[in-house]
């Protein structure tokens, strides 16, 4: 790993990665990739996740082509000094800031969506000029066996490596010193990374997960009504079966409206996935034994498990867990206290909806806050009132894809954000560059100090330049 | 309270009053704990921070605007925007070479982002730490905004950051502007204990010999034939950081380096100012940060190769700095020699300049601010997504099929050819 590490360090040294050519060459590797390999990476996606090829096509497959293209398409835009005003007392002088690649990163990806989540953060990278070692999952093997065999047949082999291997593997790599760490993952595993990290004063972008709620208002318009349950459904359920850092964890309703929502979320369940789910080919699985185990845990507690109002079936060998809606489990439960990052979702109740902000701002902030409702000055004061990642009305998951928006967490969900121009601005450094010319000089600049000097600057630093012709033609006093 | 436009602005006149009501306190307290001269205490801590109010109270309401985004066909109809909130209670520990400025210019970007705000300042400057203390219970909101003094291992935090400087002094620039601006960007700047103050300077065999004479003619203009006894020099701020100093200069291989200066007073603790010339490389002054007013000259072959030297150094320096006519060797620098911000002939003015971002890199730090990058610097950057219910795509829902994959490609791709063609059932999946 050291040695691996060392021949990236010189790759980068000799600034083969600057070029703005070799940079549109990785990404238009990575597009080649993509399209050569389809039917791989369904293959692996579906072996890993159970996941559909629809599912995997819009969330992994679809985002990593369509992120390319933006890259390629304003990679000349981002990569230009942008030039800065200056006020006129620095005349003559130009200032401007330039973005530049940090060096080698390391990039740690999960196993929820494997491509994307490892991709993405590449493209970034890549973008901005820097040599990437990837980190895979191990929880998704066969992703992680794909992209280790893959990568180097597209991308630039002296420049990009993926590493795999299990938790000891990161360990080791923590201990090395990087110019930048992006990690996708757990709160838990984002503590250890930034401890290691912070021994070498590197600086890292943490994009973990939470619970994040829904809130649904009244909405008085029936059909407007069931587009909103259908979204909530979805943002719960087509997300790898609610295994993703940006699923819809709990949601929030007032105490009349909730019979309503309840049945509508049963009709789209039996839209979505038939009468009998488990048998159903478009539902994905959870990943393994170990999070089959931890979800299922959620439904032993007996208070909890009272609280169910439809579903609760699970099918250990096939890993599977059954679409499950629970009303008002006890607040203090595991499933209310840790995030669920499973198909089952709590309905609280609240007399009125305004009582969310309250109930949302007492919890760790989320990385999202979906909020449907009609009510203009409600969605102003969720917006103001409450802290998150992001927010998005009236929809689910579909933030995404906006690559115009910054990607990231705060407060327990992370710092630091990505997609779009926010990956290339995440690994690049944007230094500052002020040129000067040797006229005019300022005498006034040197010591020895006397207060005509001092006058001076203090006026200079003001922008008072009626005062400093005043006192330059005598006519001010000091 | 602290997220309302009114309650910033507030804090931010109260600071500007209380500079105005308590210069002569505040001057006094910098005498005290550094000599600093009250021209350099007006001018590097007062008037910028002052500056750095009055832009903040002028640009306050645009940055706390939202930022639109463009949305993408993939979540039409919907509109997008930024919305910058606070983060929410910030803590912030500041250095005792500029203890007045570096205490309150990241507090007037926290409170300009809606912040709740603890200050440390340094206890080496404690002086200043307990006006700090003082000033701020009277003129700013108690309930949010506190000062904690106290002790804290930080000494060792601060020397083991390399931020050396370097200057790259080409052959080919005007050499009088050139060495007056070194003189006053190193030892008239707190005596060179100043983050982005030179801490040394390359340049060619042929051309050390002009420069070093050139900086003794204008050390002697600017602070007299005693400079020890000058009004206008700093002092090294306590015993400590002193017997560093005095170790670097005594040590071997570098004590017979010395062309000018070496003086100096361990009861005042001033140190004169100190060229050195031809040091070797691996000395301690060239290696370790000197934060004084110690000046090593590094001597190169060829101008250019500075660069590597400096790109080879081990650590990535706050600021870099070259004087030179020569325009492809200005573009070489800029391109090639990383650092948190470079100055093409000058010292450390980057600093005023409010629309540059101010920070280091790799070893010299992470983050900026200055301007509105403090504002950023201490604000979440919230992302907000307006969806509306028409325009609901079933194709996004399970159950899954062939044509909705074909369907949703054509709209990723963007193409309209293709979405038609695939509602029409015409494209293959």
């Amino acid at each position: 790993m050291e040695e691996t590490l060392a021949e990236l360090r010189e790759t980068f040294k000799s600034r083969r990665t600057r070029p703005v050519a070799w940079r549109k060459k990785q990404l238009n590797a990575i597009l080649n990739l993509i399209h050569d390999n389809e039917d791989l990476i369904f293959k692996a996606l579906y072996k890993d996740l159970g996941k559909h090829p629809t599912e995997a096509f819009r969330d992994e497959v679809g985002v990593v082509e369509k992120s390319v293209r933006d890259s390629l398409s304003c990679l000349e835009k981002w990569v230009a000094p942008k030039k800065r005003p200056l006020p006129l007392v620095f005349f003559p002088a130009r200032g401007e800031v330039l973005p530049e690649p940090l060096g080698v990163v390391l990039i740690f990806s999960s196993w929820n969506f494997p491509i994307i989540l490892a991709l993405e953060p590449v493209i970034g990278a890549v973008s901005a000029g820097n040599a990437v070692v990837l980190k895979p999952s191990e929880l998704a093997p066969a992703c992680s066996k794909f992209l280790k065999e893959t990568i180097p047949l597209y991308l630039d082999k002296q420049a990009i490596r993926v590493i795999d291997g299990g938790a000891d593997v990161g360990e080791k790599l923590l201990n090395l010193k990087w110019d930048k760490i992006f990690f996708t993952g757990s709160p838990r595993v984002g503590r250890i990374v930034l401890t290691a990290a912070a021994k070498h004063l590197t600086p890292v972008t943490l994009e973990l997960g939470g619970k994040c709620p829904a809130i649904l208002d009244t909405i008085s318009n029936s059909a407007e009504m069931k587009v909103a349950v259908k979204r909530i459904a979805g943002g719960k359920w087509t997300p790898h079966i609610g295994q993703a850092c940006i699923a819809i964890d709990y949601v929030l309703v007032q105490e009349h409206c909730a019979p309503t929502l309840i049945e509508l979320l049963k009709k789209s369940i039996r839209e979505f996935y038939g009468e009998n789910p488990k048998d159903f080919k478009s539902i994905s699985r959870i990943v393994n034994k170990h999070h089959f185990e931890r979800v299922h845990n959620l439904l032993k507690d007996p208070e909890v498990a009272s609280s169910i109002v439809h579903g609760g079936s699970v099918d250990e060998e096939k890993l599977f867990i059954e679409p499950t809606i629970l009303v008002n489990p006890p607040l203090d439960s595991e499933i209310m206290t840790e995030e669920i990052f499973g198909p089952l979702l709590p309905i609280i109740t609240l007399k009125d909806i305004e009582e969310s902000i309250e109930f949302i701002n007492s919890r760790p902030k989320p990385l999202v806050i979906y909020a449907f409702t009609k009510d203009e000055a409600f969605k102003r004061k969720v917006l103001s009132e409450t802290s998150s990642g992001g927010v998005t009305f009236n929809d689910a998951i579909i933030q995404f894809i906006c690559d115009s928006l910054p990607f990231g967490g705060v407060g327990q969900s992370g710092f630091g954000r990505y997609h779009g121009k926010y990956s290339f601005d995440t690994f690049s450094h944007e230094k500052a560059v002020l040129y000067r010319n040797f006229f005019p000089e300022i005498g006034p600049r040197y010591p020895p100090w006397n207060a005509f000097k001092l006058l001076f600057i203090r006026l200079i630093y003001r922008y008072d330049y009626v005062g400093l012709l005043l006192l330059l033609l005598g006519l001010k006093r000091y | 309270k602290t997220r309302s436009y009114d309650w910033r602005v507030t804090q931010l006149k109260n600071m500007l009053r209380m500079m105005d009501e308590r210069e002569a306190e505040i001057i006094a307290a910098l005498r005290d704990d550094l000599s600093k001269h009250e021209f350099e205490s007006c001018i590097y801590e007062i008037a910028m921070l002052k500056n750095s109010c009055k832009f903040a109270l002028k640009e306050l309401k645009h940055w706390m605007l939202p930022e639109k985004a463009k949305t993408p066909l993939t979540s039409f109809p919907s509109s997008a925007e930024i919305v910058s909130e606070p983060l929410g209670v910030v803590l912030i520990i500041s250095a005792w070479n500029y203890p007045f400025l570096l205490s309150l210019d990241p507090v007037v970007g926290a409170i300009a982002a809606g912040n709740a705000v603890v200050l440390k300042p340094s206890e080496i400057a404690p002086v200043t730490s307990s006006l700090l203390f003082k000033l701020v219970g009277e003129y700013l909101d108690r309930s949010s905004i506190r000062v904690i003094e106290g002790t804290v291992p930080e000494t060792t935090a601060l020397l083991e950051q390399k931020w050396d400087c370097p200057v790259v002094v080409d052959s080919d620039t005007n050499l009088q502007v050139t060495a007056k601006r070194i003189i006053v960007g190193k030892w008239g700047c707190n005596s060179g204990q100043t983050c982005v103050a030179p801490d040394y300077i390359i340049t060619t065999k042929d051309y050390a010999s002009k420069l070093v004479d050139a900086l003794k003619h204008d050390l002697e203009q600017f602070y007299g034939k005693n400079p020890l006894e000058s009004e206008y020099m700093s002092r090294v701020v306590n015993s400590n950081h002193f017997s560093r100093l005095t170790r670097l200069l005594d040590e071997d291989k570098v004590s017979g380096k010395i062309v000018h200066g070496g003086e100096r007073d361990e009861k005042t603790l001033k140190i004169a100012p100190t060229i050195l010339l031809d040091v070797p490389r691996d000395s301690l002054i060239v290696n370790e940060e000197i934060f004084g007013p110690l000046l090593p000259i590094v001597i190169v072959d060829k101008v250019e190769d500075s660069l590597d030297f400096i790109n080879s150094s081990g650590g990535k320096p706050l600021a870099a700095y070259l004087f030179t006519n020569n325009k492809k060797l200005k573009e070489q620098f800029v391109a090639t020699v990383s650092a948190g911000g470079l100055v093409v002939n000058d010292i450390a003015l980057h600093l005023a300049v409010h629309t540059l971002p101010f920070g280091g890199v790799g070893e010299s730090g992470m983050g900026s601010y200055h301007g509105k990058f403090s504002f950023d610097a201490f604000s979440h950057k919230k992302a907000v997504l307006y969806r509306s219910f028409a325009g609901e795509a079933p194709l996004r829902y399970p159950p899954y099929s062939k044509g909705k994959l074909r369907l949703m490609k054509a709209i990723f791709a963007g193409s309209i050819f293709g979405i038609i063609s695939a509602l029409l059932g015409w494209s293959k999946a």
